[in-house]
């Protein structure tokens, strides 16, 4: 009896690991961007190597690349000269390399986690690397992925291989219904909050039960992608008719008699009733409630209508609140924000943005707020343009902007201000994060929506009940 | 990379929990393409004030901490970006070897890969090493220990081929490169 993960992963051993080495694990998608390939390029260059897979290769840039729409596709030079010059090197290296490049003016340009699954690249039963993080995302599919360093992005250029010894494994199940207006987002909030920060180190994260299996694909990728959150290199969903239906018919998406050949292998992934796990807890949704970070860590979260906890004798949890500007005991509600941020590849697809755009719309934001509205994709614009969302964004005075990963981590010309609040729907909330002494909080798209409106902290059920 | 025996040296201490990767380096000095100069970035926020002075309350900023090849910080050292970055500026810097109860995953990894080691060690240990900032310690790989200066010696995890390889001074990608072979037999027999 085998769970998901040790399926995926006996897969693709190249060779099995002994006690003196790791197992040879190889590769089915990598996804490089501008800021974590460079120094990998020149590795290969000074060795004399060559990608070994580039049709397994997929670039894109979003980190230090530019949102306006002027530096993308108005000539206006970028404002950053180190980061136009980190554009530069890709598309050489991509050139040079024989990698598939979507550039700057690139229709299927996007944050590299959305882009894979939008082109249904992303696939059930895949092991997928990228120089980031937040790959994790992609395992909403049924997938491995992982963020990996520089160095190993050399590896898998070279060889489409990586050496890894084989993770444990930590089932995070969830029954019920979650409450309305409680979303994915605040379900993986809440469970970071509950399991802590290094909850999932050296784990692989299997999120299961009857909420999960309700959450469609966009949900789904939400939860997967906060897993590095809780430590965990890696989260993942069993594959099931939501996972196909998203697929089918997607441009990379297998076709005709292969997406046959394909579903049934997929129909294989899910693991065997009774396959063990090495950790496992069971949470139930009705207790979740829309969630708001309040400190310098995912962990530090609480209901958006609850209390900032105490902590006696603990100096980080203080040092976290006085960064914050807020003491331990206070209402979070209320609080005043100076900036909205809607976006990223935790909440930056579309109905990430539908559902902003239902709070916002026949209202403005509030007086003295910024907010900032970045599709997750070129793809993800075009569609949420086609049906008249980028208008109630405008009309409502936010700012729409050309994709990219912009105010998540302030390296691209977006950035929140020294001493400001920032309620950002992406995932993290570290010190300077989204700029010199900016304040974060994280929150669900909903959330951000309605605080923008009040201009403080608030409860979207508030103004989704009218 | 130059093969590592032991380490010998006062440490720097970082009391903290849950020191992410944007405090060793700020996302911002991420755009560079090479993997020189990061060291003068490091702990950027905590250790230079708004105008670039350095701040004086900073233990890298004292004189103390002058030489030091080895940080002990709290517990979850490294979480968060899998930004490779952070280890070049640890090295860059001129460190050799980061101290905690628990390091993340995705910075452990590429600590090892570029020769800063990671040790992870007992709470009772740990509460020591904090208690005694500047403490001269050991570190040796051939036994993968932990030596204080009160003489107690602690057993430390390292993953052998890792050990191997900083033992050694040997790379990864020269190992998977020897194991070709294999790679092209599993890309004919897989789908």
């Amino acid at each position: 009896m085998k769970t998901l993960f040790e399926k995926v992963w006996e897969r693709h051993v190249v060779a099995p690991e002994t006690a003196d080495t790791p197992a040879v694990l190889y590769i089915d998608l990598h996804l490089i961007h501008e800021v974590t390939s460079p120094q990998a390029f020149t590795q290969l260059g000074e060795r004399g190597l060559k990608v070994r897979r580039p049709d397994r290769t997929l670039a894109t840039m979003d980190h230090s690349t530019p949102t306006r729409t002027d530096q993308v596709f108005g000539g206006v030079p970028i404002s950053i000269e180190s980061a136009a010059q980190q554009i530069a090197q890709l598309e050489k290296n991509c050139a040079e390399f024989g990698v598939e490049l979507f550039g700057l003016r690139s229709d299927l340009r996007g944050i590299v986690h959305i882009v894979g699954p939008e082109l249904g690249a992303t696939q059930p039963g895949h092991t997928i690397v990228c120089g980031d993080s937040h790959t994790s995302t992609h395992g909403a599919f049924g997938a491995l992925a992982f963020g990996i360093g520089t160095t190993e992005v050399g590896h898998v250029l070279a060889t489409q291989c990586l050496l890894q010894r084989k993770p444990r494994t930590f089932a995070i199940e969830v029954n019920q219904r979650l409450p309305a207006g409680v979303t994915a987002k605040d379900l993986i909030l809440g469970i970071i909050g509950r399991i802590g920060v290094a909850g999932g180190t050296g784990h692989v994260i299997e999120y299961r039960g009857a909420t999960i299996r309700g959450l469609d694909m966009e949900e789904r990728m939400t939860v997967c992608n906060m897993s590095i959150e809780a430590g965990a290199r890696a989260g993942m969903i069993a594959p099931d008719e939501t996972t196909y239906a998203y697929l089918a018919g997607r441009p990379r998406a297998p076709k005709g008699e292969a997406w046959e050949r394909a579903l049934a292998h997929w129909r294989q992934l899910p693991g065997d009733t009774g396959a063990k796990f090495d950790k496992q807890v069971e949470f139930d949704a009705t207790t979740f409630e829309p969630m708001i970070t309040y400190g310098t860590n995912p962990g530090m979260v609480v209901a958006v209508n609850g209390t900032i906890p105490q902590r006696r004798g603990d100096a980080a949890f203080d040092q976290s609140l006085r960064y914050m500007g807020f003491e331990a005991g206070a209402s979070i509600r209320d609080k005043a924000v100076n900036v909205v941020f809607l976006g990223s590849c935790t909440n930056g697809r579309l109905s990430d943005l539908r559902s902003a755009a239902e709070v916002l719309r026949g209202h403005k934001v509030a007086k003295g707020v910024q907010m900032l509205v970045v599709p997750g994709s070129q793809q993800v614009k075009k569609a949420a343009e086609a049906e008249g969302l980028d208008r109630v964004f405008i009309d409502a005075g936010a700012d729409w902007r050309e994709s990219g990963c912009s105010m998540c981590l302030g390296m691209n010309g977006d950035t929140v201000a020294k001493g400001e609040y920032s309620l950002s729907t992406s995932n993290r909330n570290f010190e300077g994060r989204q700029g010199v002494g900016a304040r974060t909080l994280l929150a669900s798209p909903l959330t951000a929506a309605a605080s923008a409106v009040r201009g403080r902290i608030t409860d979207p059920r508030e103004l989704l009940n009218g | 990379m130059e093969p590592i025996k032991t380490i010998r040296s006062r440490t720097v201490v970082l009391a903290a929990a849950n020191i992410d990767t944007d405090q060793i380096i700020p996302a911002r000095f991420l755009t560079t393409t090479s993997k020189q100069g990061l060291g003068q970035r490091l702990f950027n926020e905590w250790r230079y004030a708004a105008d670039g002075s350095p701040r004086a309350d900073f233990i890298l900023n004292q004189p103390e901490a002058r030489g030091c090849r080895i940080l002990v910080a709290g517990r979850n050292l490294g979480c968060g970006s899998s930004r490779e970055h952070a280890p070049w500026a640890l090295l860059d810097y001129g460190f050799q070897a980061v101290i905690s109860t628990e390091i993340a995953d995705i910075f452990k990894n590429n600590s090892l890969k570029n020769g800063l080691v990671p040790v992870v060690v007992d709470e009772t240990t740990h509460r020591w090493l904090l208690e005694h900032p500047g403490a001269e310690v050991t570190i040796d790989l051939e036994s993968t220990t932990l030596t204080l200066p009160t003489g107690e010696t602690v057993k430390f995890p390292l993953e052998s081929f890792a050990r191997y390889g900083l033992l050694n001074g040997v790379d990864e990608l020269g190992y998977l490169l020897s194991r070709a072979k294999e790679i092209d037999a599993f890309e004919r027999r897989a789908p």
